[in-house]
């Protein structure tokens, strides 16, 4: 099938717009990309700016409207940048039975973050996660990709104030 | 089109069991590395395993990375295959004990496991977990694996094929329990050059973690159910949709699938027959709603994981409005066992119309949280207390949930109730993958159905009024009762709108959101009183300010 | 060739051709299905859920715009059931956001309001929602009004199926979900948007209309647009 839309140039010299150019290619630049696109994208950059995903969406020949349904409808997708460190709450039902109210109360408090913020001084970002089936661990959290079990809040507060 | 690497094509081994056997090891530790247990840097034993016994002058001892061994409450685990000798919460201090206790097995000691965990556990789409090393395709097929693929080719039919799945009466693992046999039979019997074969690894129930362990324990039996439905339906094309947030069970998909393809057990004339099947894997991205199978084609087709109404269902029109078949990880996980020891054998196991095994993630408030398999029919007395340990601390037990969002708790005095598909439903809940969910005095009834209703609410994909709107509306209904501030009035509309939401939603998600409220309405009604007439949480969960009396 | 297939709806015999759904072959003879997402001429979804009939025999409810027929069909379009299905639904869809007919400029013009109308639905239960949500006008002809929009995606299929443009989608989910241009951007600034208006006409609501023009002064009287995509449907022979 002849690709009808010209193929646009990387924005940036970037040596990581590469990965991102190669994951669609591999897939034939077709549209069904699309999410596989924005995965590489967003684990080169940490996040999707516009300019991502413009390139996504030109690459593939996907309406920049449709782009940014896609983007804005799954929860894994970010169109903001991270703070310098991250930390995943488990709010699946095990981890929520066993506290996990407790600990988003508890940064809430001593950091005045809730989850999707990050805090003032841009170092910590509080996000949530729909059970990360660590069921035995709950409750659980992710401290920049680490799971960590039977966590407290205050320990976790203290562990994040730390960083 | 495939997406095979030519590489791939060429360079093929044939492994045989005798390879593997050269050796025995007179004494093998298994060091599980499964997502729980690596999360207490299991890794970590195993490597010092390796360097204290190479030091020990052990030649004879092997050290092996294995999948869940069940126990994930206790992690990290490691387990003395020849004396089932199990260690529990392992520290790199404990690592001389283990050393030493490998010292002293013999190379004739066969024990089994002890205790009721293991010995009232029947392990068919388990039986893998903990014994071979996932990242080895030589362990997978010394253990028997591959034998069924190879059979099917070479001696079977696709007919045969569909017909000893029918016959086995196994059903779908994924929640809804469909009958497996006439589902491939009708995508087998359904117009179209192009099939697909989807692999549904969404998983997406909270509290449950069932297809995460046999994804990241034992990966090529997926590959090989797949690639078995594959030959059964006539399809040449197979994907795997799987959570993004199961990292580890994607990278070890991925080499299972490099492995599977050099070895000839994927790709182009597999085992050496005219038979063509590939694998690929596409990463969800944090929708619960995606588990749904047409949302989750329309995730794969890079879309908006929003549902369709069925019919067309997906086995008729489905990936590129191809004749497609989802199952879901267990149901693939069971079908090469059913393939070698015969459809009879599986029937065997079971009660009524619920054949074979069930695999259940015990969470929340019990003692051995963990990953269990047993036969369809057994109690909830017996999986809770002899299984799973009873409960923390002892305290009274409560309820049982199951189903994810759209099941229901199952309170004490049905603890006795055998569990199958058929009396899941008929007690007002649901397989669903199987979670089994465990809350003790220190929940209340009532801000569970709110916790589920929220889930449901931010799940919602937003296409359907009923679920959109009508899921935010139950949720502030619950969330009046559980401020004290509602009335018998909104508990007469909270019932109204949960069947109206229930009867008109498009897709399951919201068919079944109102099933918590349902179950707990329908054994717990006098919390949901007690909120609204005492104005008091009995368990002491919400924080209710009792409204001021006003003369 | 077509075959015909005969069934009954409400009772009275009715036929239709393969392929046609229930909420045409309803249509065609005269049986009024409400429903807010169909819209003759682009594709259905079965969002809404006005729609929904029983079908002797099953026991779940379809959604007329997306069953199609087969032979010998019992359907139930109207019982007190359905009726009160509809209400709820209809109800859901004013307390979802802003609805305030006295201040629209689609008052007496609404296929919201008519539809309440037809369903005699007069009193509210349920409690308003109301998400803030914004007006854009940065379009030059055109204003779009998000709390008057009921999420019938009528504009973004007319858009990309009849116009070819695709400047609106819908982003995020759930309550959330809202109809957008391009990547999010101001309607104004959309560099796929022809002006051509189509989005404005199939509107069935006040959601999305044309600037300038004083409340209920009738801004949605004159929608010549919609009689042709009947007649492009047909030509497509759909
Ligand atoms: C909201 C929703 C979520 C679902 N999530 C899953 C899931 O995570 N995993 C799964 O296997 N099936 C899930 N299902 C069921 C699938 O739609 C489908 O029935 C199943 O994958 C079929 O496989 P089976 O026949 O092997 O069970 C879900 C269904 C609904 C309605
Ligand atoms: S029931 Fe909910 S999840 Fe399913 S289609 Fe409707 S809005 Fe989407
Ligand atoms: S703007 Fe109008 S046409 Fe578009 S979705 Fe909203 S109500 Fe429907
Ligand atoms: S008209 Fe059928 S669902 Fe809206």
């Amino acid at each position: 099938m002849p690709v009808l839309h010209p193929k646009p140039p990387a924005p940036t010299d970037d040596k990581r717009w590469k990965i991102v150019e190669t994951r669609m290619r591999r897939m034939g630049d077709r549209p069904s990309a699309l999410i596989e696109a924005l995965h590489a994208a967003q684990e080169a950059f940490g996040y999707l700016d516009t300019e991502a995903l413009n390139f996504v969406g030109d690459t593939l020949g996907v309406p920049h409207s449709r782009v940014y349904g896609v983007a804005t409808f799954y929860s894994f997708f970010t169109l903001k940048p991270q703070g310098e460190h991250t930390c995943v709450v488990c709010t699946g039902t095990a981890c929520y039975i066993n506290g996990a109210k407790e600990i988003l109360v508890g940064l809430d408090r001593a950091l005045h973050v809730k989850p999707k913020e990050t805090t003032a001084d841009g170092k910590i970002s509080i996000l949530t996660a729909r059970c990360l089936g660590a069921c035995s661990l709950a409750p659980a959290v992710i401290v920049d990709g680490d799971v960590k079990g039977k966590v407290t809040a205050a320990e976790l507060v203290a562990q994040l104030e730390a960083m | 089109m495939s997406e095979m690497p030519s590489a791939a094509r060429s360079i093929r081994r044939r492994v045989s069991t005798e390879e593997i056997a050269e050796q025995p090891p007179r004494a093998s530790a298994y060091v599980c590395e499964a997502a729980s247990c690596m999360s207490a840097q299991a890794h970590d034993i195993t490597v010092r395993l390796g360097e204290r016994a190479a030091e020990a002058g052990l030649t004879d001892v092997l050290i092996k990375r294995v999948g869940c061994l069940g126990l994930c409450a206790a992690g990290p685990l490691v387990e003395i295959a020849e004396t089932a000798q199990l260690f529990e919460r392992v520290k790199p201090d404990d690592v001389e004990g283990i050393i030493k206790a490998l010292k002293k097995v013999k190379s004739t000691d066969t024990r089994q496991p002890q205790g009721p965990f293991f010995e009232k556990q029947l392990r068919v789409a388990t039986e893998n977990l903990g014994r071979i090393d996932p990242e080895s395709l030589d362990d997978f097929v010394g253990r028997g694996g591959y034998e069924a693929l190879k059979r099917v080719l070479s001696e079977m039919t696709s007919t045969d094929v569909r017909e000893e799945i029918t016959r086995s009466g196994l059903r779908g693992r994924g929640g809804a329990g469909y009958p497996t046999g006439l589902k491939w039979t009708t995508v087998a019997k359904a117009q179209g050059a192009q099939k697909y074969v989807i692999c549904n690894a969404d998983e997406g129930d909270p509290g449950a973690f069932m297809d995460r362990s046999v994804l990241e324990s034992d990966p090529f039996s997926i590959l090989e159910g797949m690639a078995i439905a594959a030959f059964a339906v006539h399809a040449s094309e197979g994907y795997i949709y799987c959570r993004a947030e199961y990292p580890l069970a994607v990278s070890r998909l991925r080499l299972a699938i490099r492995l599977a393809q050099r070895a000839g057990f994927l790709g182009a004339g597999i085992a050496d027959t005219s038979f063509n099947f590939d694998v690929q894997i596409r990463l969800g991205a944090g929708a619960f709603v995606c588990g749904e199978e047409t949302a989750l084609i329309a995730s794969v087709e890079g879309r908006r994981g929003t549902p369709r109404p069925r019919p067309p269902y997906p086995a008729v029109q489905g990936l590129w409005d191809c004749p497609t078949l989802i199952n879901n990880v267990e149901t693939f996980a069971n079908v090469g066992a059913i393939l070698r020891k015969g459809s009879e054998w599986y029937a065997g196991i079971g009660v009524g119309k619920s054949k074979g095994t069930k695999v259940f993630a015990l969470a929340g408030r019990i003692v051995n949280t963990g990953l269990v398999e047993v036969p369809m029919g057994m109690t909830l007395r017996e999986i809770v207390y002899d299984i799973g340990g009873g409960l923390i601390d002892g305290r009274p037990f409560k309820a049982v949930q199951t189903g994810g969002p759209s099941g229901g708790c199952i309170p004490a005095q049905l603890l006795d109730m055998a569990v199958s598909y058929e009396s899941l439903i008929e007690v007002g809940s649901f397989m669903g993958s199987g979670g089994l969910i465990v809350m003790d005095d220190t929940s209340c009834m009532v801000d569970v159905a709110k916790y589920f209703q929220d889930f449901c609410r931010e799940e919602s994909c937003g296409k359907c009024v009923p679920c959109r709107v009508g899921t935010t509306q139950l949720y502030m209904l619950l969330d009046l009762i559980t401020r004290g501030e509602a009335t018998l009035d909104d508990l007469a509309q909270l019932e109204r709108l949960a069947g109206i939401v229930q009867k008109t939603a498009l897709c399951g998600l919201g068919q079944g959101a109102p099933n918590p409220i349902f179950s707990t309405l329908r054994y717990f009604r006098d919390e949901y009183l007690a909120h609204i007439v005492d104005k008091v949480c009995p368990a002491g969960v919400c924080t209710i300010t009792p409204a001021e009396v006003t003369a | 060739m077509t075959t015909v297939f005969t069934l009954q709806i409400d009772g009275r015999d009715v036929a239709g051709s393969e392929g046609q759904t229930v909420m045409e072959v309803a249509e065609e003879n005269g049986i009024d299905i409400p429903g807010l997402c169909h819209l003759e001429g682009i594709h259905d979804r079965g969002a809404c859920r006005l729609c929904m009939v029983e079908i002797a025999g099953t026991p779940k409810l379809a959604a007329a715009c997306m069953t199609t027929i087969v032979e010998g069909m019992d359907v139930t379009a109207h019982s007190e059931r359905l009726l009160e299905y509809r209400r709820a639904i209809t109800e859901m869809m004013f307390v979802e956001r802003n609805h305030v007919c006295a201040v629209c400029v689609a008052n007496n013009h609404c296929e919201l309001q008519d539809m309440a109308a037809d369903l005699e639905l007069t009193h509210f239960d349920l409690p308003r929602i109301s998400p803030k949500v914004d007006i854009d006008a940065s379009h030059r002809l055109f204003a779009i009004d998000h709390n008057r929009c009921i999420l019938c995606l009528r504009c973004v299929r007319v858009c990309d199926e009849i116009e070819g443009a695709h400047t609106w989608d819908v982003m995020n989910r759930g309550l959330d979900t809202r109809v957008q241009t391009d990547m999010g951007i101001p309607w104004g600034d959309s560099t796929t948007c022809t002006s051509c208006g189509k989005c404005v006409q199939v509107c069935p609501t006040g959601a999305l209309f044309e600037k300038g023009r004083a409340v209920a002064s009738g801004s949605k009287r004159q929608r010549p647009f919609l009689p042709w995509l009947k007649v492009v449907k047909e030509e497509r022979g759909q």
